[in-house]
C-alpha cells in the first residue's frame, strides 16, 4: 500500500541558508506524526511546502501518489491536505462561528449564483454548515464562545479556533504548526485529547510541529526530527527518546530541552 | 433572498422607492423644473458605476478607472445599436458583459498588484480607452457616434412591457423611470452580492489571505469575477448614459469621471451597500450648486471634500449610528483594512 504522504528529499534554500536538506520520509492513513526539532530546525518551512504555500527547491511531496508540490495552496486544501499557521492566523472581523462557517465553503453543493439567488441548494448548505459549525464547535468545546469576535478571542482560544477553522474545511491531512503554543497544561490536556479523537472520530492523518516534548510524546505514533534541515531520526516516541543523536542535537541547543 | 432585512429596512426600502418613482416625478410636475429629469437620471447611471467600484473596494482594492468600462460599454451600446442595428434591450446587457469580459483580461495581470500600485495602473485605464477610441474606425474616432436612436420597444413573446422611447409623450420620464429601476436593480444585487457566498469569500480574503488560501479560497479568482462584476456595472451605466444623451464621444468618461466615481463611493461611505447613491447624489448636485461661485467653483469643491472626509471618514452614512458587531459595521471594517493595507 502506498503511504497517504510521502516527503521525498525536499530541500528548501533561502539564498544561501539551507532551511530544509534532502528530507524524506512517509506519512500512513489516520497516523498522529510529529516534527520535532530546535528552533530554526526547518519544520514550518517543511509544513509550507507540504501545503504549497512555499515550493521547494528541489524534491517532491506526493498525497495519495499524486504530486502536491509546487503547486497553489487552495488547490492543495480542495484535495484534502490543509495547513494551520504557527502565529496568529484569523479573519478578525468574524465571529467564531462565522470563521468555521466559511471554512466550509469547499462543501458547498450550490455554485456561486445560486447563493446570490437563494436556490434550495444554496439554503440547504447554509443550514447544514451551520449545523456542522456547532457541532464542530461543541466538540472543540467552543460551543461557550461561538459569537465572539475572533479578535476578543484570549491566546488559548486563538489557537483552538485555528484548528477548529482547519477542520471546518474537511481535511484528509491536518497539518497543525505548534498547536499547543500559548497553552496552560490543563488547556494542552485537553487539546492533545482532542486532536487524537479528531484521528479516531473523523478519520483525520494528523502532523504537527510541537515544542512541548511530553505533549509529542504522548499524543504521537512516529516522530521526525529535524536539526539544521536535515532529518536526523524517525521513528516511535520511545526510539526518538532514546535516539543518540537527538539527545545530541536538543542538548546542542541551548533555548531547548527535550523534557523526557 | 432577502430574508435576513429586518422590517424596518422593508420600511426604509418601500419609503425610498416611493420617493424615487412617485414623490419626485410629483414634484417635478408640480414645479415644472423638467431639467431636474435629467440631472436625477444621470444621478442613477453614475451611481451604478459607482456601485461597481465601491465592490472593487470590497477585495481591498482602490479602482480609479470605471470610467473606462463607462466608455466601454457606451460605445459597445453605440455600436451594436448604430453598425449593427441591434434592439436597445440587447445591446444594454452585451455592453455589460463586453466590459466585464475587458475587465477580465485586463485583470487577469494587474489584479496581482495592491494598493497604490492597482490604483496608478487603473488611473491610466480610462485614457487608455479614450485614446483606443480615437484610432479605431469602428467608434468614429474623435466625432464619436452621435443620434444614437432612443431604446425600442420591450417585447417578450409579443407582449409589449416598455414602449418604444421614440413613441413617448415624455421620453425624459421614461429614462428617469428605467434609471431608478437599473439602480434598484443594481444595489439590490450588490446587496446580494455581499449577503451571500461570494461576499462571505471576500470578506475572508480581505481579512487574513494566508488563511483564506488555506481554507481554498481562489483568491485571484474571486478578484476577478469581482471585478468582472464591477465593470458589467460600469459597462451597463456607461451603456445607458449614451443612450439617454443620444452621443458617445472620447470624452464621454474622463479620468475626471474616474475620480469621481471613486470619490462617490468615499464620500458615501466605504461600509455602505447604498453610500455609493449617496455619494453620487452629493457630489453631483454638490458640483452644481457650487456653479454660483464661477471660478471658485473648483477650488471650493474641493476644500469641501477634504474637509468632508476628514470628518467623516467613514463617509456620510456613518452619521447614522452604527451598532458594533452589525454587517455594516463589519463591512466598514473589511473597508478600512483595505485601505490600511494598500501599501
Ligand atoms: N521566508 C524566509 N526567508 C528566509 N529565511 C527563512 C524564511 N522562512 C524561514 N527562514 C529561515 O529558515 C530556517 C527555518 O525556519 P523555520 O521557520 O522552518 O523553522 P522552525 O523549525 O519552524 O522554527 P521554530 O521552531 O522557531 O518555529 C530559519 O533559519 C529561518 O530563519
Ligand atoms: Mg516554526
Amino acid at each position: 500500500m502506498t503511504p497517504l504522504l510521502q516527503v521525498k528529499n525536499v530541500t528548501k534554500k533561502f539564498g544561501g541558508l539551507t532551511a530544509n536538506n534532502d528530507v524524506t520520509f512517509d506519512v500512513a492513513e489516520g497516523e498522529i506524526l510529529s516534527v520535532i526539532g530546535p528552533n530554526g530546525a526547518g519544520k514550518s518551512t517543511l509544513f509550507k511546502m507540504i501545503s504549497s504555500f512555499m515550493s521547494t527547491t528541489s524534491g517532491e511531496v506526493f498525497y495519495k501518489g499524486e504530486k502536491i508540490s509546487n503547486n497553489k495552496p487552495h488547490i492543495i486544501a480542495q484535495k484534502g491536505v490543509v495547513r494551520t499557521f504557527q502565529e496568529t492566523t484569523i479573519f478578525k472581523s468574524m465571529t467564531v462561528r462565522e470563521s468555521v462557517v466559511v471554512a466550509q465553503h469547499l462543501r458547498a453543493t450550490a455554485s456561486l449564483p445560486g447563493y446570490f439567488f437563494g436556490t434550495k441548494a444554496a439554503h440547504h448548505d447554509e443550514e447544514s454548515f451551520g449545523r456542522n459549525a456547532d457541532e464542530l464547535l461543541e466538540f472543540l468545546g467552543m460551543g461557550e464562545i461561538r459569537n465572539e469576535l475572533a479578535s476578543n478571542l484570549p491566546q488559548g482560544n486563538l489557537r483552538a479556533l485555528g484548528i477548529a477553522i482547519g477542520l471546518a474545511t474537511d481535511p484528509k491531512v491536518l497539518l497543525l504548526d505548534e498547536p499547543f503554543a500559548g497553552m496552560n497544561h490543563d488547556e494542552t490536556t485537553k487539546m492533545v485529547e482532542l486532536v487524537r479523537s479528531v484521528r479516531d472520530e473523523k478519520g483525520v492523518t494528523v502532523m504537527l510541529v510541537e515544542h512541548d516534548m511530553p505533549a509529542v510524546m504522548s499524543i504521537s505514533d512516529r516522530i521526525v526530527v529535524l536539526n539544521f534541515g536535515e532529518k536526523i531520526a524517525e521513528g516511535t516516541p520511545l526510539e526518538i527518546q532514546n535516539n543518540e543523536r537527538v539527545i545530541e542535537a536538543y542538548l546542542g541547543s541551548a533555548d531547548d530541552e527535550i523534557g523526557m | 433572498m432577502f430574508k435576513n432585512v429586518t422590517s424596518k429596512q422593508w420600511l426604509g426600502l418601500a419609503a425610498f422607492l416611493l420617493a424615487i418613482f412617485v414623490a419626485v416625478p410629483m414634484f417635478i410636475a408640480a414645479t415644472g423644473r423638467t431639467d431636474f429629469y435629467f440631472t436625477l437620471t444621470m444621478v442613477a447611471l453614475l451611481s451604478i458605476a459607482s456601485g461597481g467600484v465601491w465592490l472593487t473596494f470590497y477585495i481591498g482594492r482602490i479602482n480609479i478607472g470605471q470610467g473606462a468600462f463607462g466608455l466601454i460599454g457606451a460605445y459597445a451600446s453605440a455600436v451594436m445599436i448604430t453598425t449593427f442595428d441591434v434592439n436597445f434591450w440587447l445591446a444594454l446587457p452585451i455592453a455589460g458583459l463586453f466590459a466585464a469580459l475587458v475587465a477580465v483580461l485586463i485583470g487577469l495581470p494587474i489584479l496581482r498588484l495592491r494598493g497604490v500600485y492597482f490604483a496608478m495602473i487603473t488611473l491610466v485605464l480610462t485614457e487608455v480607452v479614450k485614446l483606443t477610441s480615437l484610432a479605431l474606425d469602428i467608434t468614429n474616432g474623435a466625432r464619436g457616434i452621435t443620434n444614437i436612436p432612443r431604446p425600442d420597444a420591450l417585447s417578450i413573446f409579443g407582449v409589449t412591457i416598455i414602449p418604444d422611447f421614440a413613441t413617448m409623450a415624455n421620453p425624459k420620464l421614461g429614462f428617469y423611470y428605467l434609471a431608478c429601476l437599473l439602480m434598484v436593480l443594481a444595489f439590490a444585487a450588490l446587496y446580494r452580492i455581499v449577503n451571500s457566498r461570494l461576499g462571505h469569500l471576500c470578506r475572508s480574503m480581505q481579512q487574513n489571505e494566508e488563511l483564506a488560501s488555506s481554507i481554498g479560497v481562489n483568491i485571484s479568482h474571486i478578484r476577478l469575477i469581482v471585478f468582472a462584476i464591477s465593470s458589467f456595472f460600469g459597462g451597463i451605466g456607461g451603456a445607458m448614459v449614451a443612450s439617454l444623451t443620444q452621443s458617445v464621444y472620447p470624452n464621454t468618461f474622463q479620468v475626471k469621471d474616474s475620480v469621481d466615481f471613486m470619490l462617490n463611493v468615499f464620500l458615501g461611505g466605504l461600509g455602505y451597500v447604498f453610500g455609493p447613491m449617496l455619494g453620487t447624489l452629493t457630489i453631483y448636485f454638490g458640483w452644481d450648486l457650487l456653479f454660483f461661485f464661477g471660478k471658485w467653483q473648483l477650488l471650493i469643491y474641493s476644500t469641501l471634500l477634504i474637509i468632508l472626509m476628514l470628518i467623516l471618514p467613514n463617509g456620510i452614512l456613518s452619521l447614522r449610528l452604527k451598532k458594533p458587531g452589525s454587517d455594516v459595521a463589519k463591512a466598514a471594517d473589511a473597508a478600512g483594512l483595505a485601505l490600511k493595507e494598500g501599501k
